[in-house]
């Protein structure tokens, strides 16, 4: 699938898909990686080293902060591909390094995909499990 | 992206490294979301303030564009912080929390950053008018000058909103543009609206539904600005909602337009089922109101029920520092306090460390508060209006 570079990179590593937007701040624990929002579809799952798939950010704006903070603190999704990247999410992965492609049908993509990530030319490639 | 000759100056690196990083940051989001070109801001509002947000990695990020000499170009308001700066040891917040705040608060002064820690930035002196450009990031403060006043901003990041103020320009995209302001959705309200907290509720049952798109409502009868600021920081909180019309109500409301739109209907139904799904605790340890950070109106509107009452358990109401001070003058602080409870500046119940502090369950009647405190501060919620959360506390 084709979709368009927000953030230059690339990464390859097993999908964990949300149905549901995310919020980075109040809803991924900064120092783990694990899902904290209660009632989030991927509550309690950790993002770490996956590539995180999810139709849009939501919520606080401090979530670029989150994710720039998962990087540094080593916990970081290795890629994010989104429907729509709002600005947060957009801040946050360049800030951070983390690949990011949007404009993609996140629909196709199931989790435990193996997914490889070209955000440089905005190339997602999947392997079904 | 057009850049000017002296944007592509600052692009090259010849007005240093920091103005380089942040303007490139700028151009990235610009060329990602198409804009045109770079337009100066009239005004910042920055997120990402409390320790307990931004932590290690956001502390050391800001120490060191403030260490390398990055000053702000427009003024410049901050959100809150995780503590009130002045009184943070006599409300129990932890000392080393409190080391490392002061640390984020020194990089922001340096910067040239107005120290104010509020989340309610048009309440406490950085006001924008209708139709200025502005790049604010408190996802409420956001909504409420969108909406409220007709202000564009778009939903900045933290650092998106810095950048923006070192760099005094913004790139013109999104809510910047007449044509991305128009209404994506249609909510009829059909149900009574009493309590600031029943705004809150409405404003998590709608930001639940539409996401990130842009509500024009009906049915709305009347709502004052602590109304409107309760609506759209639940919106914004449980979804992505940037900017609302309100028929009636709100400036751009007449001027944009709305036919053929989706249509969700709002009754008091969905109102009471939120109120129920927002409770997911009892016998709250504290209450706290200010969530955006209460006006003058809502600290006198409590100091009215607190007077000459004796608390049983902590009352705290959170606001900014300038609003603290007015209602000092009006004696309504000595009232809240003399009945056991706190007028607590600078900081609110989401940002600072209260399940440190002892705390397991907490009332309050704000929707954006009762979306975030469960994950963010593992606390079970009571989310009711203000009478039935005062009267629980006698």
């Amino acid at each position: 699938m084709k979709g368009r570079m927000i953030s230059p990179g690339k990464a390859e590593g097993v999908a964990i898909v949300s149905s549901e937007p995310i919020g980075f701040y109040g809803g991924i624990d900064i120092k783990t990686g694990i899902v904290i929002e209660k009632g989030h579809p991927l509550e309690g799952k950790c993002v770490t080293d996956k590539i995180l798939v999810f139709p849009c950010g939501k919520g606080s704006t401090v979530g670029s902060y989150v994710i720039y903070g998962l990087k540094k603190n080593d916990v970081a999704p290795a890629g994010i591909i989104n429907k729509e990247t709002e600005t947060i999410v957009a801040t946050g992965v360049i800030l951070a390094g983390i690949p990011c492609v949007d404009q993609v049908e996140i629909e196709k993509i199931k989790d435990g995909d193996t997914i490889f990530l070209d955000a440089d030319n905005g190339i997602v490639e999947m392997k079904s499990v | 992206m057009h850049l000017t000759k002296e944007e592509e100056k600052i692009f090259d690196g010849e007005k240093g490294e920091v103005m380089s990083r942040l303007f490139r940051l700028l151009v990235r989001l610009g060329d990602i979301y198409g804009a045109d070109k770079m337009i100066p801001v009239g005004s910042v509002q920055v997120a990402g303030v409390s320790y307990k947000s931004v932590g290690d990695p956001g502390t050391e990020f800001l120490e060191d564009l403030a260490s390398k000499g990055a000053k702000v170009k427009v003024i410049t308001y901050l959100n809150p912080a995780g503590m009130d700066l002045e009184d943070w040891e006599k409300l129990g917040f932890p000392k080393d929390f409190a080391k490392n705040q002061l640390r984020i608060m020194d990089a922001f002064r340096s910067m040239g950053i107005v120290v104010t820690a509020t989340c309610t930035p048009y309440l406490a002196g950085n006001l924008p008018r209708f139709r200025e450009h502005i790049a604010w990031s408190e996802s409420s403060a956001v909504s409420f000058s969108n909406s409220v006043i007709g202000a564009r901003t778009n939903r900045e990041g933290g650092p998106s909103a810095l950048a923006a103020a070192i760099c005094g320009v913004t790139p013109n995209y999104g809510l910047h543009l007449w044509e991305k302001r128009q209404p994506t959705i249609k909510i009829k309200v059909d149900a009574d609206l009493n309590f600031n907290s029943d705004f809150g509720a409405l404003g998590y049952y709608v930001g639940k539904q539409v996401k990130n798109k842009i509500p024009y409502f009906t049915g709305i009868k009347d709502a004052n600005t602590d109304q409107l600021k309760a609506l759209g920081a639940a919106m914004a909180a449980s979804g992505a909602v940037a900017l609302y019309h309100i028929e009636g109500l709100t400036p751009e409301a007449d001027l944009v337009k709305k036919d053929g739109l989706e249509t969700i209907s709002v009754d008091k139904k969905e109102i009471k089922e939120t109120y129920d799904k927002l409770n997911t605790g009892k016998d709250p340890d504290i209450v706290i109101f200010g969530c955006p950070h209460a006006s003058l109106r809502e600290i006198s509107t409590l100091a009215d029920k607190l007077e000459g009452k004796h608390l049983k358990k902590p009352v705290w109401i959170c606001t900014s520092r300038m609003v603290k001070e007015a209602a000092e003058r009006m004696g309504y602080n000595e009232i809240i306090a003399k009945a056991g409870g706190s007028v607590v500046a600078d900081t609110c119940m989401v940002v600072s460390p209260i399940e440190q502090m002892g705390y397991k369950t907490t009332g309050v009647n704000s929707g954006k508060a009762a979306n975030y405190l469960p994950g963010f501060c593992k606390q079970e919620v009571c989310f009711a209006n203000i009478n039935d959360l005062v009267e629980g506390q006698l």
